[in-house]
């Protein structure tokens, strides 16, 4: 602490040549923080590459000589025969009626959140924010007990969930999946929207701007990047998601893609390379996200672990 | 509903000082119209309930049902259990700290998931967090190819828990597996069952976790080192203090606020952890953890509402406290606004 706080004073650091960054890493300190990385990635890429081999391989293949051995067939066919198989494109649509819904509803929620937290003064301000941000934070299974009798409790119209309850519906799962990632979209907005100078809600107000007007006109547009990087995360996390899918609904049929792989392993049981192929099928859309996206997923990230 | 009343009283205040000094005010409620009124009402109010009802309402609900014992059929009252009747009638009743003190006491799976999470707490402590923020210093140095290493290394935070229980599946499988070929104990008598040995699957199942764990701290820690005033480091070289002086006694300091999120992160992370022991085993025979135990005491065919509800209250207990140190770091300074 002591060094942090006598630094900035020392006339030395007047001197430093503006621009030349960070001194140059010493050449063996290089070369050593070369090999941990080249070491640490071969390692951080193996178990997926080994999946994908165990994946192209035929089943007689792997029987025969294991998975670690040299192919004597690739093939495709796992991935056709798991596609076919287990009706992924059935648990597909379901993730996608999940996630598509649930990521546009939390975003235009926690936007008229974090704008009145952030532009209305209330009194309660910030004790809404922590409550929202707070909740959170929570691990699920400290609410699931009461969720999972609330939900069985909960009757829905049939246009709305066949089930008639709020317990193993689609609706069911885009509510909760709502509700709790609410929490951290609110917390990275209203700390985004803080950030917008106050002189453009003046102007705004000079024209005659309603609340409305200046939330969606004004303050939603310039929330984009914002916006976008949290629509990468949440897509990706809900995607994702396991454990709500796992409790929240009984059936298998009605479930989403990445909690149906519990049931797909049961079904495969015999076939290890049937599962490794639907694994990474399933894999696909977070690998498309991983590969477009990456830039929005990093910084939606760093926006929730840092103040702006 | 209380949110709208709530919502009036000020605005109306910031109203009326609105007529005693018209034009100085700042940033503040302006003139709000009955229509301004309801737009703040609908933004906030709609959220407001639902995080309310799916989130704080079952969070408190968790505590007052943890002292209650409920199989879930039929309705709770408030007359409290009693000790010599049969189970079948003493439903729904008030239980006392009965749940907790059998927690403790017979159930057996209880201390093995409470030393399953703190084991799983220390990996991420002295494991998963440090490699993590290792890569990312590392990382940070700006060394030739580091934009690649970033991404391999953050592949593994993209896939769902899930999904990475399944493909580390391949790399233990007794039989054909990576790790029991290359160590040649495939195929015989004396295979390593590296996800079926109760003594070996915890520390198996935790180096999947770390291998995601990492990349998420990297992530995060890379954010924070890039947002360090480059002068610090520069004055702290200057100064001739060496790489490692120069993070431990200026980087770390001023990083405190992303220290916090990390320690936040590790904690939660630790107790939220679920998926991957589910999907190797569904968290039994060596894989207990607290999580899994309020999962199976409410979906499993035997409902124990109330006992659940109890182990449900040691999560949040625990999680409350890295979940305040959170709070209070991050809102300290607006509160004294």
């Amino acid at each position: 602490m002591s060094a942090a706080e006598t630094l900035p004073g020392r006339p030395a650091v007047a001197e430093t040549p503006r621009g030349a960054g960070p001194a140059r890493p010493r050449p063996w300190g290089q070369i050593a923080s070369q090999v941990f990385l080249i070491v640490a990635s071969v390692l951080w890429l193996l178990p997926i590459a080994f999946a994908l081999y165990v994946a192209v391989r035929p089943y007689s293949d792997t029987r025969k000589y294991g998975y670690v051995s040299m192919p004597h067939h690739i093939t495709f066919q796992n991935f056709r025969d798991a596609w076919t198989q287990s009706d992924m494109l059935h648990f597909f649509w379901n993730s996608a009626l999940i996630t598509v819904p649930a990521v546009i509803i939390v975003l235009c929620l926690a936007s008229g959140v974090a704008f009145v937290l952030t532009r209305v003064n209330l009194k309660i301000n910030i004790s809404l924010l922590i409550l929202f941000t707070a909740g959170n934070l929570l691990p699920q299974q400290v609410i699931i007990t009461p969720l999972y009798r609330i939900y069985l409790k909960i009757h829905l119209p049939h246009f709305l969930a066949g089930s008639g309850l709020m317990y193993n519906s689609i609706f069911g799962l885009v509510a909760i999946n709502v509700a709790f990632q609410l929490g951290f979209c609110v917390f990275v907005l209203s700390n985004y929207m803080k950030s917008i100078p106050g002189e453009m809600y003046e102007a705004a107000l000079v024209d005659g701007a309603s609340l409305w007007t200046r939330f969606w006109r004004l303050t939603v547009p310039l929330c984009r990047p914002a916006l976008a990087a949290l629509a990468t995360l949440l897509t990706t996390w809900i995607y994702n998601d396991f454990f709500w899918a796992i409790t929240l609904m009984s059936s298998g049929d009605k479930r989403p893609v990445t909690s149906a792989l519990a049931n797909l392993q049961g079904q495969f049981v015999s076939n290890q390379n049937l599962i490794a192929a639907a694994a990474m099928i399933a894999a696909i859309p977070t690998l498309v996200v991983y590969v477009l996206l990456q830039k929005q997923f990093i910084a939606g990230l760093s926006l929730g672990s840092s103040k702006g | 509903m209380s949110s709208v009343s709530q919502v009036h009283t000020p605005a109306a205040e910031a109203g009326r000082s609105e007529k005693d000094r018209p034009a100085r005010r700042r940033r503040h409620v302006r003139r709000m119209t009955n229509r301004d009124r309801i737009v703040v009402a609908l933004l906030l109010g709609i959220p407001l309930l639902l995080d309310l009802a799916f989130v704080w309402f079952p969070a408190i609900g968790t505590v007052l049902l943890s002292f209650t014992k409920w199989n879930g059929v039929g309705s709770l009252h408030t007359h409290s259990c009693k000790p010599n009747m049969p189970s079948i009638l003493n439903n729904g009743c008030v239980y006392g700290v009965q749940n907790y003190h059998q927690a403790a006491t017979i159930y057996p799976e209880f201390w093995p998931a409470v030393r399953h999470n703190l084991i799983w707490l220390a990996v991420f402590v002295v494991i998963a967090t440090p490699l993590g923020m290792l890569f990312a210093v590392v990382i940070d140095r700006g060394i030739r190819g580091s934009r690649m290493y970033q991404s391999i290394l953050f592949l593994p935070v993209m896939l769902s828990l899930a999904l990475v229980g399944i493909v580390w599946e391949f790399v233990y499988s007794q039989n054909y597996g990576l790790i029991n070929t290359v160590i040649g104990r495939n195929g015989n008598s004396n295979a390593i069952d590296w996800l079926g040995n109760p003594h070996l699957n915890l520390w198996a199942v935790l180096v999947e976790a770390t291998w995601r764990q990492a990349g998420y701290v990297m992530v995060l820690y890379l954010a924070g080192l890039k947002a360090v005033d480059p002068t610090l480091r520069e004055a702290a070289l200057m100064d001739g203090a060496n790489a490692w002086q120069t993070f431990w006694r200026v980087i770390f300091p001023v990083m405190r606020p992303i220290n916090i999120v990390i320690m936040v992160v590790t904690v939660i992370e630790s107790l939220r952890a679920f998926d991957l022991v589910y999907i190797t085993n569904k968290g039994i025979n060596g894989l207990e953890l607290l999580s899994v135990l309020v999962t199976s005491n409410i979906v499993g065919e035997t409902q124990r509402v109330g006992f659940g509800s109890a182990l449900g209250v040691v999560l949040l207990v625990i999680s409350l406290v890295p979940i305040s140190i959170f709070l209070y770091q991050t809102f300290r300074r607006e509160e004294s606004q």
